[in-house]
C-alpha cells in the first residue's frame, strides 16, 4: 500500500496522470486538504447559484407590481436563495476553510477521521443536488428557507426536497461538527495547549460545538415535517390536535445557533488576518476566546427572539429580550480586540485585509441592528419586514461572505499553490463593498416604512420605489464583484505561472510553516510548539524555522477510499425515493426505492466495517523534504 | 497492532491507541448531538399528547406491567453489555462473546414486546400512525428509540462475526466499547422514555 | 418633526431626495414613509410606543456606531505601515483595563434600552377585558380571521360579519382576536401598532388605537403563499358618531337590489355565488361577505374598487391574485351579461 501510494505521488511530479486516474483520486480521496478543496469548488458552485436566485429577486422588485417573475417562483427562488446561501453555500465554504488550514494549525497530518471526513464532503454535495433537483421536477420548495407549518406541510413536492436535502446535508454537517471537535481536543502537536491555539481554530471548535447540539433539533423538525408530509402524521395539522407552533421552536433552537455557526468561523478568520497584517498578536485573545465561548453559549439561550410575534406572551418575550441583548457584550468585545489589534500596529492592506477592514463596520450594522430586533415591542414593527432581511444580510454577508472573502485570499497561496492577483481583488473588494451597502442599507428603511419581507411585488405609490430601485442596483454591483473575483480565480490558474511563497504574508501560524504545495503527509515531523503564534515566536526567538517534536520515522496515513462516496450515494438514493412518493400512484415504487437505498448503504456500512484497513506507512526517504516545514 | 508488536497487552485495549480514543470522544459527541435529538422528540410528544381528539389516550393505552417487562429486559441487556466489555478488558474473548450475543438476544426480545405492544394499539384500539397528533407523537419517539436498538442490534453482530477469527486486539477492542457506550445511551434514553411518556402519561 | 416626505415625483428627482436624506439619517427619522402605512410616521398610542422604543435603540447604536468609527479611523489612519519600516511593532498582550471597559460600557448601555423594553412588552400585552367586563367598559372587540389571501372580520358584540375593511372609532383602545383558517399569516398595520402571528388553531390578542380618522394600510407580514404581497387590507378609523352609524348601518345590512340589472345580478349571485359568499353582513360564509363592497378600500385585496377591476376579479382571479380560490367567469359559466349584471349589484352593496 505505501509504496503505492508514493508511486502515485511522485509519479504525478513527472507525467501528467491520465484523467481516469485524476478522478478517481478525488473521488476516494480521505485527505483533509483535497476534501477540504471539494467542498470550496462545491460550496462556491452553490453560491453563484444562490446569488443568481438573488439576483433574479432583485430584478423582480426592482419596480413596483413588476411582472418578470410570478409569486410561486418569487416564492421557490427566495427558498432556494436563502437555503442554499446557508446550507449549501456559507457552511461548505467554512468547512473547506477549516478542512484546508484548521490540521494544518495545529500540526495535525489530518483530521481524527479522514474516513468521515469524506462522507461529510459527499452527503452534503448529494443533498444539495437532491434539493436542486426539485427544479426539473415540477416545483421547487416555496415555504421559505424557514418552512414554517403549516404552509411547508401542504406545500407541492417541491417542499420534499427540502426536507430529505437538508436531512442528507445534515447527517454530514453532523459528522463534521463531530470530526473537527475531535480533531482539536486530540491532534494538537506538542506544546500547543488550548490557550495556544489559533483564533480559527477556536471559533472552530465552538461553532462544531454549536453543530452538534444544535443540528439534531433541525433534523427533528425535519423528520416531523416528512412523517406530516408522506406518511400523513399530524405534528402540524390542527385538524388533528397538531400544533403548528413546535415547528418554530425545533427550527429556530436549531436556527438560531446556526447563525453563530457561520459567524464564530469568519470571526476566526478576521482575528487572524487582522494580526497577521497589522504584524500584532491578537489583542486581549484569553477574551476573546472567552467571548467565543460565551458567544456559543447565549446562543441557544435566545432562539425564539425570531418568534416575538407568535404570541408567547409577555414573560417569554421579555426575557428573550433581555436574553438576546447579552449577546452583543461578547461581540463587542471582539470588535474592540481586533480595532486594538490594528492599534500600534503596521497595517498592510492586502485585499485579504481590506476584506477585514470593510468587515469591521459592516457587522458593527448588523449588530447594533440585531439588538434593535431584540427589544420586543420594537421588533413587533421590525419583524417579518425588509428590516430583518437587511439585518440578517448585514451579519451574513457583512460578516460571513466578507470573513470568507478574506480568508480566500488570504489562505488562497495555501490551499491552491498560487496568489491571487491583487489588482482585481481590490476591484472586487471594492465592488462588492459598495454594491452590498447600497443593496441592504436602504432595505433598513424599506421595512419601517412598512414593506414586508418574502413579497414578490409591492405596489406604486407606497414609497417603496425608490428604495427597491437603489437595492436592485446594489445587487447587480455584487454580481460583477463576484464574476471579478471568478475572472480573478481563472487568470491566476491560467497566467501565473510561479508557485506561491510558503509563508507569503509573514504569517504568524503554523499553517504557514508547511511547504507550499502542502505535502499529503503536511508534516515530516510533527512540530513542537512553544506559544500563540508559534511560526511567529520562531521567527523572533529562534532562526524562523519549527523545530521538529518527534524525530525523523515513518508516518501512518489513511488509505483512500471508494467507500465514502457510495455510501452517501445510497443515502442519496433513500432521500430521493422518499421526495418521489407524490410522483407515483402507487407508493410502494418509491419505498422501493427507499428499501434498495437502505440496504445499499447498510452493506457499505457493514462493508466499512468488516474491512480490514490499518492505513499504510511512508518511509522518510519518500518525504520531500524533511524537516517540519520549509 | 500494538499488542502483537509488544507482546504485552493493555489494560484497556479500547484506548490504547489514538484512534481507539478518538473513537471513543466522538461517540460521546454524537451522544450528546442524539440527546438533543430525544430531547425533541419528546418535547413534541408531551407537547402533543394531549391532542387525543378522542380516541383512545395514554390512560387506556398503557399497562405499566407489560411495559415494566420491557424496561427490565432493556436495563438488563444493558447489564450483558457491561459484563461484556469487562470480560473484553481481561481478554476473555468467549466469555465476551457470549455476554454480547446475551444482549443480542435481550434486545431482540425488547423489540419484538414494543412490536406486539404496536400491534395492539393498532388492532384493538385502532390507534393508527395517522390517528391523532398523539399517536403520530408518540409513535414518532418510540419508534426512533426502537429503530436505535435495531440498529445496535445490527452493530453488535457485525462485530461479533468479523472478529470472530481476530480475537480481542486494540484494533477490535474499541469498537466493542463504541458498540456497548451506544447501547447504555440507547438504555437510558428507555428510562427517560419510561418515565416521561408511560409513567407520566398514565398518572399525568 | 419633519412629517411627510414624499416619494412623488420622477425617479430621478426622488432618488437624489433619498440619496440626500440618507446622509441625514437622524433627521430622517424624524418622520418618514407614508402616514398611512409607514412605522416611521405613528398614528396612535401603540405605534408610538414603539416608535419611541425605535427611537431610543436608534439613539444608543448610533452612539456605538460613533465610537467604533472613531477608533477605526484613527487607527486606519494612524497605523498604516510605512515605507521602510522594518521589524515588528511592540506585541501587545492586552490590557485589563480597557476590556473590563468595553465589557461595563455595553452592560450599562443594554440596560438602558433592556428596561424600557420589558416595560413596553409588558405594557402591550394587556388581554382584551373578559366579555363581563367588556359589557360594562364597553370596550370594542374585534375578530380576525385570516384566510389565504383574505380577512374575514367579524363583530361578536354586534353581530356583524365582513371582510378586508376593519372599521375602528377613533380615540379608544380596540381589541382584536386573532387567528387563521389555513396557514400562518401575520396581522400588522405599520402606522398603528406592530404585529401579531395569525396561527391556525390558536388565538392571540392585541389592541390598537388610532388618533385620526383615516385610512390605515394593513399587510400580512407571514409568508402564506403565492399572494402573500397581496394579501392587504385597510383599517378605517371614523370619528366614534360616525363609527356608531357605520354600526348600525351594518348590523341592518340592507343588500336588495335598486336597479333592474342589479335584480338580475342579484339572482345570478344566487345562483352561482352564494354557496360561498353571503352579501347581509351577518353570515360567516366561507369566503368574503360582500356586504358594502361597493365601498370597499380596494378589490381582491389591493386592486382600485372601479366596476373595471371588480369585472376583471370576477372574470379572471387567477390573473388578479395567483393561488387564489375562486372559480372564473368561464368555471361558473357565466357570461359576459351575467358579469355585467353582477358587477352592477355587487357595486351597489354600498354603506348607506
Amino acid at each position: 500500500m505505501s509504496t503505492h501510494a508514493v508511486k502515485r505521488t511522485s509519479v504525478s511530479l513527472q507525467q501528467k496522470p491520465s484523467f481516469g486516474s485524476v478522478l478517481w483520486d478525488w473521488l476516494t480521496t480521505v485527505d483533509h486538504k483535497k476534501i477540504g478543496i471539494m467542498y470550496l469548488a462545491a460550496g462556491g458552485f452553490f453560491f453563484i447559484l444562490g446569488g443568481l436566485e438573488a439576483l433574479l429577486m432583485r430584478l423582480q422588485l426592482m419596480y413596483p407590481e413588476n411582472t418578470l417573475v410570478s409569486g410561486t417562483t418569487f416564492n421557490e427562488l427566495m427558498t432556494m436563495h436563502g437555503t442554499t446561501m446557508i446550507f449549501f453555500a456559507a457552511m461548505p465554504i467554512l468547512f473547506g476553510l477549516i478542512n484546508c488550514i484548521m490540521p494544518l494549525q495545529i500540526g495535525a497530518r489530518d483530521v481524527a477521521y479522514p474516513f468521515m471526513n469524506a462522507l461529510s464532503f459527499w452527503l452534503f454535495l448529494f443533498g444539495g443536488i437532491l434539493m436542486n433537483i426539485s427544479w426539473f421536477l415540477g416545483s421547487a420548495p416555496d415555504a421559505g428557507w424557514t418552512s414554517y407549518v403549516p404552509l411547508a406541510s401542504q406545500a407541492p413536492s417541491g417542499m420534499d426536497f427540502y426536507v430529505l436535502g437538508l436531512q442528507v446535508s445534515g447527517a454530514g454537517t453532523l459528522m463534521s461538527g463531530i470530526n473537527f471537535m475531535v480533531t482539536i481536543l486530540t491532534m494538537r502537536a506538542p506544546g500547543m495547549s488550548l490557550m495556544r491555539m489559533p483564533m480559527f481554530t477556536w471559533t472552530t471548535f465552538i461553532a462544531s460545538a454549536l453543530i452538534v447540539f444544535a443540528f439534531p433539533a433541525l433534523t427533528a423538525g425535519l423528520f416531523l415535517l416528512m412523517f406530516d408530509r408522506i406518511f400523513g402524521a399530524q405534528f402540524f395539522d390542527v385538524a388533528g390536535g397538531g400544533n403548528v407552533i413546535i415547528w418554530q421552536h425545533l427550527f429556530w433552537i436549531f436556527g438560531h445557533p446556526e447563525v453563530y455557526i457561520l459567524v464564530l468561523p469568519a470571526f476566526g478568520i478576521i482575528s487572524e488576518v487582522v494580526s497577521t497584517f497589522s504584524k500584532k498578536r491578537l489583542f486581549g485573545y484569553s477574551s476573546m476566546v472567552i467571548a467565543t465561548i460565551l458567544i456559543g453559549f447565549i446562543g441557544f439561550m435566545v432562539w425564539a427572539h425570531h418568534m416575538f410575534a407568535v404570541g408567547m406572551g409577555p414573560i417569554a418575550n421579555a426575557l428573550f429580550s433581555v436574553a438576546t441583548m447579552a449577546i452583543a457584550v461578547p461581540t463587542g468585545i471582539k470588535i474592540f480586540n481586533w480595532l486594538l489589534t490594528m492599534w500600534g500596529g503596521r497595517i498592510r492592506f492586502t485585499t485579504a485585509m481590506l476584506y477585514c477592514v470593510g468587515f469591521i463596520p459592516s457587522f458593527v450594522m448588523g449588530g447594533v441592528t440585531g439588538v434593535m430586533v431584540a427589544a420586543a415591542p420594537a421588533d413587533y414593527q421590525y419583524h417579518d419586514t425588509y428590516f430583518v432581511v437587511a439585518h440578517f444580510h448585514y451579519t451574513i454577508v457583512g460578516g460571513v461572505v466578507l470573513g470568507i472573502m478574506a480568508a480566500l485570499y488570504y489562505w488562497w497561496p495555501k490551499i491552491f499553490g498560487k496568489k491571487l492577483n491583487e489588482t482585481l481583488g481590490k476591484w472586487n473588494f471594492w465592488l462588492f463593498l459598495i454594491g452590498f451597502h447600497l443593496t441592504f442599507f436602504v432595505q433598513h428603511l424599506l421595512g419601517l416604512m412598512g414593506m414586508p419581507r418574502r413579497v414578490y411585488t409591492y405596489l406604486e405609490g407606497l414609497g417603496f420605489e425608490t428604495g427597491n430601485f437603489i437595492s436592485t442596483i446594489g445587487a447587480i454591483l455584487m454580481a460583477v464583484a463576484a464574476l471579478i473575483f471568478v475572472i480573478n480565480i481563472i487568470y491566476t490558474h491560467t497566467r501565473v505561472k510561479e508557485i506561491a511563497e510558503a509563508d507569503p504574508w509573514d504569517g504568524r501560524t503554523l499553517e504557514w510553516a508547511t511547504e507550499t504545495p502542502v505535502p499529503f503527509y503536511n508534516f515530516a515531523q510533527t512540530p513542537l510548539v512553544r506559544g500563540l503564534d508559534p511560526l511567529f515566536i520562531e521567527k523572533t526567538q529562534g532562526d524562523g524555522k519549527m523545530k521538529p517534536a518527534e524525530p525523523l520515522g515513518e508516518i501512518h496515513m489513511p488509505s483512500p477510499s471508494i467507500l465514502p462516496i457510495l455510501l452517501a450515494f445510497g443515502i442519496f438514493i433513500v432521500g430521493l425515493g422518499f421526495c418521489l412518493h407524490s410522483f407515483f400512484d402507487n407508493k410502494w415504487i418509491s419505498y422501493f426505492i427507499v428499501f434498495i437505498g437502505t440496504v445499499f448503504s447498510l452493506l457499505m456500512m457493514m462493508f466499512h466495517s468488516i474491512k480490514e484497513d490499518h492505513g499504510y506507512h511512508i518511509h522518510p526517504n519518500d518525504y520531500t523534504n524533511k524537516g517540519v516545514g520549509m | 497492532m500494538q499488542s502483537d508488536q509488544t507482546g504485552v497487552l493493555p489494560p484497556h485495549p479500547e484506548k490504547a491507541t489514538l484512534e481507539g480514543r478518538n473513537k471513543i470522544l466522538g461517540l460521546w459527541f454524537f451522544i450528546a448531538s442524539d440527546v438533543v435529538l430525544f430531547a425533541s422528540l419528546m418535547g413534541t410528544h408531551l407537547a402533543l399528547r394531549g391532542s387525543t381528539q378522542g380516541a383512545p389516550g395514554p390512560q387506556e393505552l398503557f399497562h405499566l406491567e407489560y411495559v415494566a417487562l420491557m424496561t427490565f429486559i432493556l436495563l438488563t441487556s444493558s447489564m450483558t453489555s457491561l459484563l461484556g466489555i469487562k470480560a473484553m478488558q481481561r481478554y476473555q474473548f468467549k466469555q465476551m462473546q457470549t455476554w454480547f450475543w446475551l444482549t443480542v438476544l435481550l434486545g431482540l426480545s425488547f423489540l419484538g414486546l414494543e412490536i406486539y405492544e404496536f400491534y395492539q394499539f393498532v388492532i384493538y384500539h385502532g390507534l393508527g400512525f395517522e390517528t391523532n397528533a398523539f399517536a403520530s407523537s408518540f409513535y414518532t419517539l418510540l419508534g426512533f428509540h426502537g429503530a436505535h436498538v435495531t440498529f445496535g442490534i445490527l452493530w453488535v453482530v457485525t462485530l461479533l462475526i468479523r472478529s470472530r477469527s481476530q480475537g480481542i486486539t486494540t484494533y477490535t477492542a474499541p469498537k466493542f466499547y463504541l458498540f456497548s457506550l451506544y447501547w447504555h445511551f440507547v438504555d437510558v434514553v428507555w428510562v427517560f422514555v419510561f418515565t416521561l411518556v408511560y409513567l407520566m402519561g398514565k398518572v399525568g | 418633526m419633519e412629517k411627510k416626505v414624499g416619494f412623488e415625483g420622477t425617479m430621478i428627482r426622488s432618488n437624489w431626495r433619498l440619496l440626500f436624506l440618507l446622509t441625514i439619517v437622524p433627521l430622517l427619522l424624524t418622520g418618514c414613509g407614508k402616514p398611512f402605512i409607514s412605522a416611521l410616521n405613528p398614528q396612535g398610542p401603540v405605534a408610538r410606543e414603539q416608535y419611541s422604543l425605535i427611537l431610543l435603540s436608534i439613539l444608543i447604536m448610533t452612539l456605538v456606531i460613533v465610537v467604533v468609527v472613531i477608533i477605526y479611523v484613527y487607527v486606519l489612519l494612524k497605523f498604516r505601515e510605512k515605507p521602510g519600516q522594518e521589524g515588528y511593532p511592540e506585541q501587545v498582550e492586552g490590557s485589563h483595563k480597557l476590556e473590563i471597559t468595553w465589557t461595563v460600557i455595553p452592560i450599562i448601555l443594554i440596560i438602558i434600552l433592556a428596561i424600557p423594553t420589558v416595560q413596553s412588552t409588558f405594557n402591550l400585552s394587556e388581554n382584551p377585558p373578559s366579555s363581563e367586563a367588556a359589557a360594562e367598559s364597553d370596550a370594542l372587540l374585534i375578530k380576525v380571521t385570516a384566510h389565504q389571501y383574505w380577512w374575514e372580520i367579524e363583530y361578536p358584540d354586534y353581530g356583524i360579519v365582513t371582510a378586508q375593511d376593519i372599521y375602528i372609532p377613533t380615540g379608544e383602545r380596540v381589541y382584536f382576536e386573532v387567528t387563521a383558517k389555513d396557514v400562518i399569516h401575520s396581522f400588522w398595520v405599520p402606522s398603528l401598532g406592530g404585529k401579531i402571528d395569525a396561527n391556525p388553531g390558536l388565538t392571540n390578542h392585541i389592541f390598537l388605537e388610532a388618533d385620526k380618522p383615516g385610512v390605515y394600510h394593513g399587510k400580512c407580514a407571514e409568508l402564506c403563499g403565492p399572494s402573500h404581497a397581496l394579501m392587504d387590507f385597510k383599517v378605517i378609523a371614523l370619528e366614534p358618531s360616525e363609527f356608531e352609524q357605520w354600526l348600525a348601518t351594518m348590523s341592518d345590512y340592507n343588500d336588495a337590489p335598486q336597479t333592474a340589472l342589479a335584480e338580475q345580478g342579484r339572482a345570478i349571485f344566487e345562483q352561482s355565488c352564494i354557496a360561498c359568499h353571503a352579501t347581509d353582513g351577518a353570515t360567516k360564509s366561507p369566503y368574503p361577505n360582500l356586504a358594502g363592497l361597493g365601498d370597499r378600500e380596494a378589490i381582491a385585496g389591493y386592486l382600485k374598487n372601479t366596476p373595471e377591476n371588480l369585472k376583471r376579479w370576477i372574470e379572471n382571479p387567477e390573473e388578479v391574485k395567483e393561488g387564489n380560490l375562486m372559480p372564473s367567469a368561464t368555471e361558473l359559466g357565466l357570461s359576459e351579461q351575467d358579469i355585467d349584471a353582477l358587477v352592477e349589484y355587487l357595486s351597489q352593496l354600498k354603506l348607506n
